[in-house]
């Protein structure tokens, strides 16, 4: 039969996929399996099958081999349609910076990063920078990070604080922008300005994740057609108060998760 | 009535979105307003009177990020 192994049409004579494997691989228990984005052990029927990764575990990709590898355990279909997409992301901080990491994982083919800030020693107490990142811009920085996490992602960044006067001219080429402000002020004025006149682009904003509150009741709301906001709407940072990883990663998931939906073609919750 | 948040405000008819965000003390600098499924401009909100149709939701926006 012909089954798609590593992206390849193959012609073979095994039925089953250890049987498979072992024609190509011989006995290496280094080599595992992935079924239609599913990570496997099991036996299964290669008649029930879409596609097979196998990846070495012990040797390092080639070329042609990284981009497919890095993008196996994704949902099936799911790659090409975020490698079409672009997503631009305001601020990069402790939201800014995490919802760019999973994005950039997921495969997005574009992100806008834009922030005017350099990395300082605070800020790793929940932003995804390293020591070594100290004092530089958080666009280089971030620039940086993904080009060793998945070099296949566009990375355009925009060393910019973004105000009033601006904010068209910085989003004019961006349909999806995720609003990953730190001051409440900005992140009012971004809502205000980008979607009062504009009914094509789509904002995800996000408002109260500080603290180590229950994780619970950070949610996400849809609340116009293009305007979806994450986070308890109430826990502000504030003296006393500050931003912690754990739940600021969670608002940041929802932001992500409700951009990749939107991706997808969900635009219910 | 005006529904508002959630929650009928019969006293909300007939005051400006203006009016009505300082009565209830929100910051119009930390705001959005999103009246029957769109988000409203900074200078509509003297302009705009509430009627009893509307539905509206304030969005507060907390700091943090």
């Amino acid at each position: 039969m012909t089954i798609t192994v590593n992206k390849q049409r193959i012609d073979t004579m095994a039925t089953d996929v250890f049987t498979l494997k072992h024609s190509i691989y011989g006995n290496n228990d280094n080599v595992i399996t992935i079924v239609d984005g599913f990570q496997t052990n099991e036996n299964l029927t290669l008649l029930d099958i879409g596609e097979i990764i196998f990846i070495d575990k012990t040797k390092m990709p080639s070329e042609n081999e990284m981009e497919y590898m890095l993008s196996a355990r994704h949902t099936p279909q799911v790659y090409d349609k975020v490698k079409k997409a672009r997503v631009a992301i305001a601020g990069l901080g402790g939201l800014g910076s995490n919802v760019a990491l999973a994005l950039a994982r997921t495969g997005v083919g574009t992100l806008h990063l834009i922030d005017f800030d350099v990395v300082e020693p605070s800020n790793l107490n929940r932003q995804q920078y390293f020591i070594s990142h100290l004092g530089k811009n958080k666009t280089d920085a971030m620039k940086n990070i993904i080009s060793q996490v998945n070099p296949y992602v566009n990375v355009v960044t925009d060393n910019v604080k973004i105000t009033q006067d601006n904010v068209s001219t910085v989003f004019e080429q961006d349909k999806i922008i995720c609003e990953a402000f730190d001051n409440k002020e900005s992140k009012a004025m971004l809502v205000t300005e980008l979607l009062s006149d504009n009914t094509d682009k789509v904002l995800i904003s996000a408002s109260g994740m500080a603290g180590y509150e229950s994780s619970n009741t950070i949610v996400t709301r849809k609340i116009t057609d293009n305007f979806y906001l994450c986070g308890d709407g109430v826990t502000g940072a504030k003296i006393g108060r500050g931003l912690m990883a754990p739940r600021v990663q969670i608002c940041a998931g929802h932001e992500a998760n409700a951009i990749l939906r939107i991706i997808l073609g969900e635009t219910e919750l | 009535m005006a529904k508002i948040n959630g929650e009928i405000e019969q006293y909300a008819n007939g005051m400006t979105i203006s009016e009505y965000v300082s009565y209830k003390g929100f910051n119009k600098s930390y705001i959005a307003v999103e009246i029957n499924g769109k988000i409203m401009s900074k200078s509509d909100f003297n302009n705009y009177t509430i009627t009893a149709q509307d539905k509206i939701e304030i969005v507060n926006f907390v700091g943090g990020g």
